[in-house]
């Protein structure tokens, strides 16, 4: 391999929130900064491009965020999401840390979407990017830049060169690259199709990758294979329903399927598996992810007829049409028999609410499983379904890391200059579960500190070098 | 008009139906209604929220709407190279200048938007040309080329009542071109839905929407603004273009005071530099000059990705064409006691002659839709 000499002081390997706001705070310090970014130049930011809006605590309303959200709610919010295992001391890090956020994006250049706009949705949790997560990769890009940090992209890690517990050389398709400290800020491994089948068999086959196809773990990787303590499990993946027929990769927010409770959920053999009215919050994207991974195929298809289409949020593709249920169902390439059995017993089975009008008082009576809202008949032709796969977010998996970002290694203690932030240590605070915006929030405080520790690294390794000088 | 019209001038006012422009800008837009991460960034996604049905009125009311502003591309998660390909503010630029072309007044002049407004352009050159050759012809050399200092020395080469007919008819005559226009782009953008439910005399949003025309408010990507040169945000190209603007508005004012002391006051021009009307005039046409020439400049420096490649030709006649009026005016201005003012007068006219003719159908008609599309964005923030 040819050896490069070229060496800095911090070396931050990854390209979303976590890794350019290390890159800024390593610089700010006044460390010299090299980023690689496995992706290309207009794939930057990893899934930090995707992101709308983070979460963050503040006592009252704000620029960006109406009313209030206190610490205490933000730590009951997270632990009841996850249901427990969370570290506490990187929670009470993340909570305090996240108010210093909003003042933090604007110093660098990053615009907010005012809260009195008129067009965002109410949120006291969360602050927006102005123009999104786009806006948000692109403006700390030109910070970096403007703080002299070189960006590479297309040039991803693969492996570290190891002295002990210390990192001499990251390990690159282009060569070595020496740095005094490393900041690991390169995501999770959910991307790569081989390393989900691994855990998860081969219903992995039928997922879809809603991100960067760039979050491939080699590294992660590599870091648990050489000592570092795992944390969080393989095999629990953040998903949400999707549209079966969108791209591979990086279909982001598009390719979501919203209108479950506008008809029913069905399986290649026309059967029903879940009350789709129970669930009509924001949470329903993720719980029919998850149970989309174990229908047959892993593909339900939404079923809705003319009125339920009519009142079914806009989606990325065409709903597959056709005048009567036999015809759908053969379009679907779905049991036609038991399509109708299930469409006959569902439609049957329906009970008006107190209000006649109403629709999302009307439930199913002596069906199982019931619908217990939204409960429509499915009749009014045409008729019409989205093929929905389970999409893939994020794997809640990593390494574990103490409050300073430190990598945990196996035989206790820690790696000496090496820094994980970002999707690669998320799992210590969401082992399972989510709450929106919360991984640009771990990224950007977690990315923080973790620039700022391998900054001290070097400023350290600095200091030593002149007091030798000093004395010869 | 003698002949067929061209087959593409005829076909272009019906409905925008199967056009290509028009599919792929309801395709990119209703990607836009189901993302909606760039609602913070200017009026056009909240009104493109309001109409999920995209109907070829909608269509025509939101490129309208659109100030051209860029930075909603390199915000934008699914720009190209991604496969969803979404370039809103080049496929909307594309179809603002086809609605041109569909509401122009009268139909068949609607072939001064075909090739790229290049016929604007060469046309604007013609007249300015045709009308100096003219004065060349019907002014004796000797009136011509000597020095004129004394009270209505300009109208020794053009009579007072030629310039002023010659003037008000051909404004007169844009201004009814383009009223026409208008009607017939508010009748196509109207809402079937909305037209039953307007609610008395709309003055506030009257007054919004010339708050939002006259201060660009769109234009500033949200705030921090707009990607002028490249991705950074930028405030050049609304500074200049308020410059160009009120440049203008001020030349206008201008002509108005001289209105003014030729009829009230009985005085007759050329006025003397620290009068109203060249203090006015000298104001507004360096405040042209400049911003012809930083939008010129930006044209020329700018990253042309989120551009529509075929209207760009436009752009650059219109800001010539201002250019040449401002610039032949303060030339005039300054050598109006020399042998050359009566030249220097010609060739003045002469584009003012052409930027009257030619308003109704180039780039310089955007102000109008513009101002009709801010209007029922008012009128629509109004009813919420």
């Amino acid at each position: 391999m040819q050896v490069r000499t070229r060496a800095s002081d911090v070396l931050v390997i990854g390209g979303g929130a976590a890794a350019l706001a290390a890159a800024i705070e390593a610089a700010c310090a006044g460390a010299s900064v090299d980023l690689l970014d496995q992706a290309p130049a207009w794939l930057r930011g990893g899934n930090t491009r995707h992101s709308r809006n983070f979460r963050y605590t503040h006592d009252g309303p704000t620029a960006f965020t109406p009313d209030a959200y206190t610490e205490a709610q933000f730590r009951a919010e997270l632990l009841h999401a996850t249901g427990g295992g969370v570290d506490r001391a990187l929670l009470d890090v993340l909570v305090t840390a996240s108010a210093g956020l909003p003042d933090w994006l604007v110093g660098q250049g990053v615009a907010l979407q005012q809260a009195g706009d008129g067009r965002l949705p109410y949120s006291r949790k969360t602050a927006f990017f102005l123009g999104g997560g786009m806006a948000a990769v692109r403006a700390l890009t030109d910070r970096a830049l403007a703080l002299g940090v070189r960006i590479q992209h297309g040039t991803g890690v693969d492996a570290l060169r190891l002295d002990g517990r210390r990192v001499t050389a990251a390990l690159t398709h282009a060569g070595e690259i020496t740095a005094g400290a490393v900041v690991l800020a390169c995501g999770g491994a959910h991307a790569d199709p081989s390393w989900l089948r691994k855990h998860l068999g081969a219903a992995a086959s039928g997922f879809i990758n809603r991100g960067t196809p760039h979050a491939r773990g080699e590294l992660l990787l590599w870091l648990l294979a050489q000592g570092a303590v795992p944390v969080g499990d393989p095999a629990e993946l953040y998903l949400v329903a999707v549209d079966a027929r969108s791209p591979a990769d990086d279909g982001g927010i598009l390719t979501r399927i919203r209108g479950m409770p506008l008809g029913i959920v069905v399986d290649r053999n026309g059967r029903r598996r879940f009350d789709e009215g129970a669930d009509t919050a924001s949470t329903r994207y993720s719980r029919w992810g998850q149970r989309l991974a174990a229908y047959p195929d892993q593909t339900g298809w939404l079923i809705l007829d003319a009125a339920g289409l009519r009142a079914a949020p806009a989606a990325l593709y065409p709903p597959i049409q056709a005048s009567g249920t036999r015809a759908l169902a053969e379009a679907l390439g779905i049991d036609a028999a038991g399509l109708a059995v299930t469409l006959a017993g569902y439609n049957a089975s329906i009970r008006a609410g107190a209000d006649p009008a109403d629709a999302a008082g009307c439930s199913t009576q002596d069906l199982y499983p019931p619908k217990s809202a939204h409960a429509r008949p499915i009749a009014e032709p045409p008729f019409a379904a989205y093929p929905m796969r389970p999409g893939v977010t994020f794997a809640h998996y990593g390494v574990a890391v103490d409050a300073r970002t430190r990598v945990a290694w196996r035989d206790a203690g820690y790696l000496d200059n090496a820094f994980a932030a970002g999707m690669i240590m998320a799992a210590n605070l969401i082992p399972r579960g989510y709450v929106s915006g919360l991984a640009v929030t771990i990224s950007l405080v977690f990315g923080r500190i973790a620039g700022s520790e391998a900054a001290g690294i070097a400023a350290a390794a600095q200091a030593r070098q002149r007091g030798r000088h000093g004395r010869a | 008009m003698d002949g067929p019209e061209p087959a593409a001038v005829r076909a272009a006012p019906g409905p925008l139906g199967a056009d290509p422009v028009a599919a792929e800008a309801r395709r990119e837009l209703a990607i836009c209604n189901i993302c909606n991460y760039c609602n913070g960034l200017c009026a056009v996604f909240a009104a493109a929220e309001r109409r999920p049905q995209l109907t070829a009125g909608d269509l025509d009311h939101l490129a309208n709407l659109c100030h051209h502003c860029r930075s909603c591309l390199y915000d934008c998660q699914y720009a190209p190279p991604h496969a969803f390909a979404v370039n809103l503010p080049r496929v909307l630029a594309r179809l603002r200048w086809s609605s041109y072309a569909r509401f122009a007044w009268p139909r068949s002049l609607a072939a001064a938007f075909t090739d790229g407004g290049r016929r604007v352009g060469s046309l604007a050159a013609g007249l300015v040309l045709a009308f100096t050759l003219a004065v060349l012809l019907a002014v004796p050399p000797a009136v011509l080329f000597a020095p004129h200092r004394d009270p209505g020395a300009f109208y020794r080469i053009v009579p007072w009542w030629l310039m002023v007919a010659g003037a008000s008819l051909t404004f007169a005559a844009a201004l009814l071109a383009i009223g026409a226009s208008l009607g017939r782009f508010w009748r196509a953008t109207t809402p079937a839905a909305h037209s039953t439910r307007r609610a008395g005399t709309p003055y506030v949003a009257v007054i919004r929407a010339a708050v939002d025309l006259l201060t660009l408010r769109n234009q500033q990507g949200g705030g921090p603004g707009c990607a002028d040169l490249d991705h950074r945000p930028s405030r050049w190209r609304r500074y200049l273009h308020h410059a160009l603007f009120y440049g203008f508005l001020l030349c206008f004012a201008a002509t108005l005071a001289a209105a003014g002391y030729h009829h009230l006051l009985g005085r007759v021009a050329p006025y003397p530099l620290l009068s109203v009307p060249v203090l006015l005039g000298t104001a507004g046409g360096l405040g042209m000059v400049a911003g012809c020439l930083g939008l010129l400049w930006l044209r020329r420096r700018e990253d042309a990705t989120p551009t529509d490649p075929d209207s760009r030709g436009a752009d650059s006649a219109a800001l010539w064409l201002l250019l040449a009026v401002a610039g032949t005016g303060l030339a005039l201005l300054a050598l109006r006691a020399t042998a050359a003012m009566g030249l220097l007068l010609a060739v003045h006219l002469g584009t003012v002659l052409a930027l009257f003719l030619l308003l109704p159908y180039g780039k310089l008609v955007h102000g109008a839709y513009r101002g009709a599309a801010l209007l029922r964005d008012a009128l629509e923030a109004r009813r919420r």
